[in-house]
């Protein structure tokens, strides 16, 4: 009984929700708007922002700092909102069309618009900073509670953080490296926890969440480029003598190096798999849920409010479904990387072979 | 194509922001949490070691308790049997004792019957005598009274002893 009160009211709600989107589209279609541009909506969302959104409003938005560097070399710091709807600042602007749309251009005294350095705190920034912040909230909460309550295990949140630091250290790390596993511990669980916490922050819809941070090449890269850097420092001498000098056939490295050159590739393969691999699956996961959702408002609008109605309940039962495969490809993306990154060291910490 | 260029501004906060949070971590954070776990893990494998040998032990004890209780047993009727015996040879020797003491006291009965009846006797053989003798008396004084008869009583028996002397 309970089950069916649960539908019939789930379906009434959708159904409002359907007849306040085709209000919506009629309204803008009254103000003359553009039509609904898909693309446009999508793009929006996946990439980054001057300002914060906030649920069921499209105009205001929470302001974070802009900081750039204008074309004299001059430092400019001002809140994103002065920028907002087209608005000038001190020869600063968002652009609104062509390859840099969305972005902050300056106005050149020639009426040119470039692109100026821009360290501005953006959507995305603010994310990785939120996310950083509740990691070290995480782990200083675990580590207050190992020191305060000594050998007792810890219960509800940190028995959970606990739990994935059992996961991710006891688990895979350790066994994968060994002796080497306690000094490269903190950077890989770090990553991990960075990543997840990334991840999962970006499903939830409002602030603090909803930011597409790991879905986004910048930030996989820096985290990519991370382990490039220590694999390549932690490489011992046999670690590159196999690169250059691989045992395999003469022929294979002596008059051209084909070995050699395809191992040394693979060096920069492996962390640019990395970069995509989790780039790729958090956006596309994004993408997914957007376009689902936006199923509801192109056919509201093209075939009226009953096919609209269906559709907002299939693709509400879709986009729940997505939802919770995105929570398991965080996990499974956060520990992927994870795993790989230690793959990677630990196959730079290569001993020489004993014949 | 937005989507695929990276911008430098969001690498350099990403960098920035993943490397303070990293030095941070790595000098307080995983360390400790990581010692603190491998501590309670020893500290749990320790505390089972030592309870599957407190339960060993207790097995061990548990046993030897049996032994000892069957021990006992087998003791217990071991002493029991021959307290029992025991308790047959003093209920015998008792009795054999009883019946010689019996015996004796019979005997010495008998004895003591012995005794009171030659006391008897002789009692009544002086007493018969003493009847017999009044009454010779008074048979001699009524013979006497003839005085003739008596003189040839007197002498018949002279010459009784005469003859037999």
């Amino acid at each position: 009984m309970n089950k069916w009160i649960t539908t019939i009211v789930a379906v009434l709600i959708l159904g409002f929700m359907a007849l306040g989107y085709a209000d919506a589209a009629h309204h803008s279609e009254l103000h003359g708007q553009s039509e609904l541009n898909p693309k446009e909506i999508i793009f929006d969302h996946l990439g980054d922002a001057y300002g914060w959104e906030l649920p069921f409003n499209h105009s205001t938005r929470i302001p974070l700092p802009v900081i750039v560097r204008s074309h004299d070399g001059s430092w400019h710091v001002f809140s994103s909102s002065r920028v907002t709807q087209g608005a000038n600042y001190d020869g600063f602007e968002l652009a609104t069309e062509g390859d840099l749309s969305g972005k902050l251009v300056e106005r050149l005294p020639d009426g040119t618009l470039s692109r100026p350095l821009d360290m501005s705190v953006t959507k995305n920034v603010a994310a990785i900073f939120i996310a950083a912040l509740l990691v070290l909230w995480m782990v200083m909460s675990l580590r207050a509670w190992y020191k305060h309550n000594g050998m007792k295990a810890p219960r509800g949140g940190k028995g959970f953080i606990e739990l994935i630091v059992e996961f991710v250290y006891h688990d895979t790390i350790r066994p994968v490296m060994g002796k080497a596993a306690p000094k490269y511990a903190s950077y890989l669980l770090t990553a991990f926890f960075f990543i997840l916490t990334l991840n999962l922050l970006g499903l939830i819809v409002v602030f603090p969440g909803g930011a597409n941070v790991t879905g986004n090449l910048a930030v996989t890269m820096v985290l990519a480029l991370c382990t490039f850097v220590i694999t390549c420092f932690s490489g011992t001498r046999e670690y590159w003598k196999e690169i250059f000098w691989p045992e395999v056939p003469m022929a294979l490295k002596c008059p051209v190096p084909l070995m050699p050159l395809i191992e040394f590739l693979g060096i920069f393969t492996k962390p640019l798999a990395l970069m995509i691999r989790l780039f790729a699956n958090m956006m596309s996961g994004h993408m997914v849920v957007i376009v689902l959702v936006l199923f509801i408002f192109i056919f509201t609008g093209k075939f009226g409010l009953g096919v609209g109605i269906g559709t907002s309940v299939l693709s509400m039962a879709f986009t729940l479904f997505m939802l919770l495969l995105d929570t398991l490809v965080s996990f499974i993306q956060a520990y992927v990387f994870t795993l790989l990154s230690t793959i990677f060291i630990s196959m730079a910490l290569v001993e020489e072979h004993h014949a | 194509m937005q989507l695929f260029t990276p911008e430098f501004g969001l690498a350099f906060w990403m960098f920035v922001a993943f490397l303070g949070l990293y030095f941070i971590l790595a000098k307080y954070g995983w360390p400790y949490i990581i010692k603190s776990m491998d501590e309670r893990a020893d500290l749990i494998d320790k505390g089972v070691a030592f309870a599957q040998e407190a339960q060993a032990r207790l097995d061990g004890a548990k046993a030897e308790a049996d032994k000892l209780i069957a021990e006992a047993r087998s003791s217990q009727a071991d002493t029991l049997r021959e307290a029992e015996k025991m308790y047959n040879q003093i209920v015998e020797n008792a009795k054999a004792d009883a019946a010689i003491e019996a015996q004796k006291v019979a005997e010495q009965a008998q004895v003591r019957i012995e005794q009171a009846r030659k006391e008897s006797e002789r009692q009544l053989r002086i007493e018969v005598t003493e009847v017999a003798l009044q009454i010779a008396e008074k048979v001699v004084r009524r013979h006497m009274e003839n005085d003739k008869a008596q003189q040839e009583l007197v002498e018949k028996y002279l010459a009784e002893v005469e003859s037999k002397n």
